[in-house]
């Protein structure tokens, strides 16, 4: 038997700014997310899958994430869970840290809270979410709090909290493995009125990879 | 008594209501007894749930200092319209609740608003725990609902706070006798239990008190005047009003 280092890649693609984009993991294998342009937020999902179907029961729990780890930013080492508990994915390396679990996604609905009833037409995170997941058989139900990838959401002593600009640079990446065969959602963040895009929102890269 | 027999069974049963103790909470000072609609002790470790109609003030109490009562909201007359607990912080810039503090669903809509607080202790950011989420889950399946619909909830009366490196520091009860009153803007359905907080390391649960009454008049006057929470209302308002027949 020879033990063998080798590293695959499984799937390389280009995420479009703006755009939806999911994949499965399986058990064991990587996902390197990177910011190719910078300051770029990357909302993302996660649930079980049995066989090759997402179980909606399996999704990720920001509160149970975040409540087991006892602080609310990710970062190498933070184990992403459902609200069983049950490990989901760990981010084994991460060129930016403080990435964000608390703020939620952009929704058409929150824009004209949050900015003013102008951006109601404005594509929204919320809407990527649903026509992606629609795609698994899944609906509004299973979107949930979510992780946003290189996004900065400090919360003051006061407990005053916001989007301020992020801590991600050209290029930097991080990267996710899988504890158990995952589906990755992800809605690469078309924002324009707050900094987490840069007020510019910008295509990222996948890259999945197998040991 | 013997219960051999249907009614010797009978017997036995009706006899119990008349030396049970309910507990029920005492009707607040200043309020009218007869606006009085739901007035429920929950105990360590319970559920309950009820629709409540647009212009009711809930009425969550913690007397003896215990308590930790985590929520959830659906629209009663939309239930796949729930609290979202990420914009309930995001939309007015804060993550801790409190006073004029309000509840926001997932499509934009203030479904509540905490118009009093006397205890300061509450937490957007842990949820429940797994004995937690098994009592809530049973309150929504009474209502058709089941778990895809147990997002992220809130907790009242065992606080947390985020140091500025991102750790969370459980502090815990206010102490006896403290209270936190909502204002409903839409009919909900509101599910709570009376569990422990995930971060609490020594849980000694004790009653949650639940009281509503009537309050319409109070929709007339925003609780507060932030430009989000006028929005927010505007959005509550117009579906309203475009639901209505009149």
């Amino acid at each position: 038997m020879t033990l063998t280092t080798d590293t695959h890649i499984v799937a390389d693609e280009i995420v479009a700014a703006c755009a939806p984009w999911s994949a499965v993991l399986r058990a064991g294998q990587q996902l390197q997310i990177i910011d190719l342009h910078g300051n770029q937020a990357v909302d993302t999902l996660f649930y079980g899958v049995r066989g090759d179907t997402p179980d909606p029961n399996l999704r990720y729990s920001a509160q149970a994430t975040v409540a087991a780890q006892g602080n609310i930013f990710l970062t190498c080492g933070s184990v992403l869970r459902a609200a069983d508990g049950t490990a989901l994915v760990t981010i084994v390396a991460d060129e930016v840290g403080n990435h964000d679990t608390i703020a939620g996604a952009c929704s058409k609905e929150s824009n004209t809270l949050r900015y003013g009833h102008h951006t109601l037409h404005q594509h929204a995170c919320a809407e990527n979410f649903l026509a992606e997941a629609a795609r698994w058989g899944m609906g509004k139900r299973d979107i949930v709090s979510n992780v946003n990838f290189f996004m900065n959401v400090p919360v003051e002593a006061d407990g005053t909290l916001g989007i301020v600009d992020g801590l991600s640079a050209p290029g930097k990446s991080l990267t996710l493995r899988a504890d158990t065969d995952t589906l990755v959602l992800v809605s690469n963040c078309p924002q324009i009125n707050n900094p987490c895009n840069g007020f510019d929102p910008t295509a990222v890269r996948m890259v999945i990879s197998q040991s | 008594m013997s219960t051999a027999s249907t009614d010797g069974a009978r017997a036995h049963a009706r006899a119990q209501a008349a030396h049970a103790d309910l507990g029920t909470p005492a009707t607040p000072a200043g309020v009218d007894p007869n606006a009085l609609v739901w007035a429920e002790s929950v105990p360590a470790g319970s559920h309950t749930t009820r629709v409540l109609g647009r212009g009711t003030r809930l009425r969550l109490a913690d007397p003896d200092g215990g308590a930790c009562a985590h929520l959830l909201l659906f629209r009663a007359d939309a239930p796949w319209e729930r609290l979202n607990v990420a914009d309930t912080m995001t939309v007015p810039w804060q993550a801790y609740l409190g006073a004029g503090h309000p509840l926001i669903s997932d499509q934009g809509r203030v479904l509540a608003t905490i118009v009093v607080d006397s205890s300061g202790r509450h937490d957007t950011l842990c949820g429940m725990t797994p004995a937690g989420q098994q009592a809530m889950l049973l309150g929504a399946l009474k209502h058709g609902l089941d778990a895809r619909d147990i997002a992220p909830s809130l907790s009242l009366f065992e606080g947390v706070r985020v140091a500025e490196t991102g750790a969370l520091e459980f502090t815990g009860t206010a102490g006896q006798a403290t209270a936190v009153e909502i204002l409903i803007h839409l009919p909900v359905v509101v599910a709570l239990t009376n569990t422990a907080h995930p971060l609490d390391p020594d849980p000694e649960l004790t009653p949650l008190e639940v009281l509503a009454w009537r309050a319409d008049e109070q929709l007339s006057t925003p609780v507060n005047d932030e430009p989000e929470y006028l929005r927010a209302l505007f959005n509550t308002e117009s579906t309203w009003a475009c639901a209505q027949n009149h």
